[in-house]
């Protein structure tokens, strides 16, 4: 049993060691890629029935222009975000679990357009989730 | 010891990403476990089965055929998961002495609450705690060996975390389960001994790389307690499951079982579809 949980504690440990050198900007493809994900992704939200009334009334140039920020930003880009905060933003929106679910699948199907491979979608995922807390059913 | 067996180490490779159609990671879900909970194969995990949100339920069912070298279990089992916090489950086993002859039943009943967490989200992992009533149908052979007791329960807690591109990239999923049971080969050989007839802690573990949308490859491990004195083994697979859709999952399993009511060295294929009927 010793054995076991620390083989499993290395494979963690690897898993975390197994970082590149390049930043996840690179890996994606730089301002181009990241642009593409955002277009496929204001478009994956206008045809979806349950995503799109949320967006109702909003400056889609303002968030085309604020997400690319964000996500070059989180992805170790030369940006600042100069956004609103994510509590900010989405307060009052009430978002649930099943809309924020279906919403990440819309960004998935967007990085998968922009030929993001499945494993650089995972590391870019990984960097958004936690912003999660500050817009479920706010 | 017998966690030298414990090769979890074949597991790394390709990729992709997870998300399951409703947003919770595909395969940490869609699967139950041998005796009837979401899990994976040999060990119940924080998740609770079905991919239904906090604003939704789910039934699955599912099947599982473990064929070793004297012996074969079946199990027909079905769960009702409700707004991704309760889960009710049942299962029942048919375990075939394939050798000697006869069959042993078992029904087993249980519960789970979720306390704590979202397996991919939450900054520390998915608690869970559950329980598994578990009802001998034919106690002969238990009684022969010297067990306490035709039925029993067993508790558990539960811990589940999903590490998003954690390996390489590759989303990967470990569990650790503490359980107390004095179940003899899990209740099929009855409850406890006169000698030893306390519930005992075991220690369960799994851990799996997320290849893709579709694909999880790991290993679980299972402590298991010796009250009959019969040298029952601690127990160990390793799994790949191919997950579609949200509806639909198969898993295969290599399962070494150890010794089981005295017959060395029971290792087989481990079998079991599932699916999400809502
Ligand atoms: C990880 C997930 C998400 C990220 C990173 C994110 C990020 C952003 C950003 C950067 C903006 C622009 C902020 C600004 O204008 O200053 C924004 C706006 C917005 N987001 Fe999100 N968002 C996420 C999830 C969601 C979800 C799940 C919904 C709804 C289902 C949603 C609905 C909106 C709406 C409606 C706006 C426009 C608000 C306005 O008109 O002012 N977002 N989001």
């Amino acid at each position: 049993m010793v054995k076991c949980v620390s083989s499993m504690l290395i494979i963690l440990a690897l898993a975390g060691c197994a970082t590149t050198q390049q930043s996840l900007y690179d890996e994606l493809g730089g301002k181009q890629t990241i642009a593409a994900i955002v277009d496929n992704f204001i478009t994956e939200i206008q045809y979806d029935a349950e995503i799109l009334p949320y967006f109702e009334g909003s400056d889609i140039a303002r968030f085309r222009d604020k997400l690319e920020e964000q996500l070059c930003d989180v992805a170790d880009g030369p940006c600042d975000y100069t956004g609103d905060t994510m509590a900010q933003v989405h307060a009052g929106m009430a978002i649930t679990e099943h809309d924020f679910n279906l919403t990440v699948d819309l960004l998935i199907n967007a990085m998968t357009q922009a030929g993001v491979p499945h494993r650089v979608q995972n590391k870019l995922l990984a960097r958004l989730a936690p912003m999660r807390k500050d817009m479920l059913y706010k | 010891m017998r966690g030298t067996y414990c090769a979890v180490l074949a597991l790394l490779t390709l990729s992709q990403n997870v998300i399951a159609d409703e947003g919770k990671l595909i395969g940490t879900a869609g699967l139950n476990q041998i005796e009837g909970a979401g899990g994976g194969g040999l060990v119940p995990w924080a998740t609770l089965s079905g991919y239904d949100s906090q604003e939704q339920t789910s039934l699955n069912v599912f099947a599982t055929n473990v064929n070793v070298d004297d012996y074969r279990l079946q199990v027909l089992g079905s769960s009702v998961s409700l707004y991704d916090r309760v889960e009710v489950s049942a299962a029942r086993h048919t375990f075939d002495l394939t050798s000697l002859g006869g069959e042993i039943r078992q029904n087993i009943y249980g519960a789970k609450v979720r306390l704590y967490g979202d397996v991919v989200y939450s900054q520390y992992p998915q608690l869970s705690a559950g329980v598994q009533y578990k009802d001998l149908q034919d106690d002969t052979i238990a009684n022969a060996l010297g067990s306490t007791d035709s039925s029993g329960l067993d508790y558990y807690l539960s811990a589940t975390k999903v590490h998003l591109g954690a390996a390489a990239g590759y989303n990967l999923v470990w569990n650790v389960t503490a359980r107390m049971t004095k179940a003899n080969q899990l209740g099929l050989l009855g409850f406890g001994h006169a000698t030893q007839d306390n519930h005992e802690l075991m220690m369960e573990g799994s851990v799996g790389i997320l290849f893709n949308r579709h694909l999880a490859v790991g290993a679980e491990y299972r402590q298991k307690p010796d009250n009959l004195g019969l040298g029952e083994d601690d127990w160990w697979d390793v799994f790949v499951t191919y997950i579609p859709s949200k509806s639909f999952n198969v898993t295969l399993a290599w399962a070494e079982l150890g010794s089981i009511a005295g017959a060395q060295g029971q290792d087989g294929l481990y079998l079991s579809i599932g699916g999400q009927l809502w």
